[in-house]
């Protein structure tokens, strides 16, 4: 069975059906990459896996258990991290407490100590800064707090929403290469992109989204030979 | 000499504003609403009070416990059974069931205590401090100011530094992000109403025993005063809460005693108008990025 499985998932703001009745899985140890435009759904997915939407309809079950039955603030001790969209890394609170905040529900002090050491070694950026403001790092700086926070909880799988948004070009490549390094390091990856050339260049498989839909799926190589995806989201 | 001494009555009736502007500010801070019955549970805390002193005759320590624990539990109860349900309705309708609660709170003080007001016996035995011949120190502001002082640093060491602390700081700025961290947030704006309503117990009593009379209104103005303080420190802000409390007591204080008495309160609307125009995030508020 699937680390992540995701059922018949349906997802409603009022009226308006965000997602409507998709399935999907991540298998432990694999980048998996959902693609697709503004509005898609992407954001809705994540929100709904984590507890801060509710599902309508549907099943996600994590190493076996329902999450849609389970309260949000338990999902993180489970060993899920998601960093959200838009960072919204704490900015009144300084890039340490940011960190600490990460391991919020843990208790043993050698490993909060030993996963800080891991996060300042592959951001060594957060440990120059860990006195300053959150809110006074670069945006770059920001989304290396944000992936920093998740890592604190010590995380089985780690959800990203679009953490290349608003970067350089050179910068989007880092922060690539850093969740491929953090995948090899044995952290299975969710990863939702608008930049899908990027996302597919490190996942293993993916999944299109298109207004609350699967469209297609597959290995991530097969996606990015598809002739509709190279015209729709590679702009090739 | 006066003027010192109008200044320690200040600071010390501005004190017990900051106590229950903390109320008013944390729970602003965290659960996004104006808790307007918050200035009754100082009322209640003064009824445990008094009732535990002058009618069950129990020692001073163990009324106040009760108060405190009474305070608490009320705090709690009305935000699980008025406000949860209300946590995404427009602040409005939770505006107008707070007004609610205030009213309803004061019509059971009424209820059970009658109209009249009922004579409040000082906690404090402390004897007043004579420094010189016009200048003494009553022992209520001596215990006011140091109990405050406590309470502050307290407070901001608990904020600061104890997890339920960051926690509160963390769904403060964003409730979302906050729950990412395994925050549970129902619980945290739980204990957010506890601390203020304990604070409003403190608080109660203190007032009660400056101004030794206790009726059910007895929370309205200290309430409405302290509101102003924690929106003239930057409503959200604890430090600017603190703040703001002793500022406004002392300029309520300086100016009942040398422009008028009638017009003290006036002057306190007066000034936070001001503020709110020179300023409108007050002292040490800052912009609310207001989540959409
Ligand atoms: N809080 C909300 N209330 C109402 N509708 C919403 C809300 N959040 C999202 N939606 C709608 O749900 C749909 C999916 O939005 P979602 O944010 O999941 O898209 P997305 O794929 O993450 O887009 P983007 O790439 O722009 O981040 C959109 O039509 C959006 O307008
Ligand atoms: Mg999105």
């Amino acid at each position: 069975m699937a680390m992540l499985q995701i059922e018949n998932l349906e997802v409603s703001y009022g009226m308006i059906r965000a997602i409507k009745g998709i399935s999907f899985e991540v298998n432990e140890g694999e980048i998996v990459t959902l693609i697709g435009a503004n509005g898609a759904g992407k954001t809705t997915i994540l929100h709904t896996i984590t507890g801060l939407v509710a599902a309508k309809a549907g099943s996600i079950q994590f190493e076996g258990k329902e999450l849609t039955k389970t309260p949000p603030h338990k999902i993180v001790a489970m060993g899920m991290a998601h960093v959200p969209e838009g960072r919204r890394v704490f900015s009144q609170l300084s890039v340490l407490k940011n960190l600490q905040l990460g391991a919020y529900t843990r208790k043993d002090r050698d490993g909060i100590q030993k996963d800080l050491e891991m996060v300042y070694q592959r951001f060594p950026r957060l440990e120059e800064r860990k006195n300053q403001l959150a809110g006074t790092l670069s945006g770059g700086e920001q989304q290396m707090l944000a992936m920093g926070r998740a890592l604190m909880s010590h995380p089985k799988i780690i959800l990203m929403d679009e953490p290349s948004m608003g970067l350089s070009p050179i910068l989007v490549s880092e922060i690539f290469d850093i969740i491929k390094s953090i995948n090899e390091a044995g952290t299975t990856v969710l990863l939702v992109e608008q930049n899908a050339k990027k996302a597919l260049s490190i996942a293993h498989r993916g999944y299109v989204l298109e207004t609350g839909k699967i469209v297609l799926s597959g290995p991530a190589q097969e996606l990015m030979d598809n002739d509709s995806i190279k015209k729709a989201y590679l702009g090739e | 000499m006066s003027f010192i001494s109008f200044l320690i009555s200040g600071i010390s009736l501005g004190s017990i504003y900051a106590l229950i502007a903390l109320g008013y500010t944390m729970v602003y801070g965290i659960a996004k609403m104006l808790n307007f019955a918050h200035g009754d549970v100082i009322m209640v805390g003064g009824f445990v009070v008094f009732t535990a002193m002058s009618t069950m005759q129990q020692p001073v320590w163990l009324s106040i416990l009760m108060g405190m624990v009474v305070c608490t539990v009320l705090g709690v109860t009305i935000e699980k059974i008025a406000y949860k349900p209300l946590r995404n309705a427009s602040p409005l309708s939770v505006l107008i069931t707070a007004i609610g609660v205030s009213y309803l709170l004061q019509n059971l003080a009424l209820l059970i205590f009658g109209s009249s007001s009922q004579t409040f016996q000082s906690v404090v035995s402390l004897p007043p401090i004579r420094i010189t011949e016009t200048l003494v120190i009553t022992g209520e502001t001596i215990v006011t100011i140091i109990t405050t002082v406590v309470i502050m640093v307290g407070l901001t060491l608990f904020i600061n530094r104890t997890k339920p602390g960051q926690a509160m700081l963390a769904v403060s700025e964003d409730r979302g992000a906050a729950q990412l961290m395994g925050v549970n947030v129902n619980g945290t704006i739980s204990l957010t109403f506890a601390i203020g309503s304990a604070l409003a117990a403190v608080a109660g009593v203190l007032l009660c025993s400056m101004y030794p009379q206790i009726n059910a209104y007895t929370g309205q103005m200290p309430g409405i005063k302290a509101f102003i303080a924690a929106v003239f420190g930057g409503i959200g802000s604890i430090p600017g809460a603190m703040i703001g409390g002793v500022l406004l007591g002392i300029i309520e204080n300086l100016s009942r005693a040398y422009i008028s008495s009638q017009l003290s309160d006036a002057i306190v609307f007066a000034v936070l108008i001001l503020m709110l125009l020179i300023k409108p995030t007050g002292i040490l508020g800052r912009k609310l990025n207001e989540k959409v």
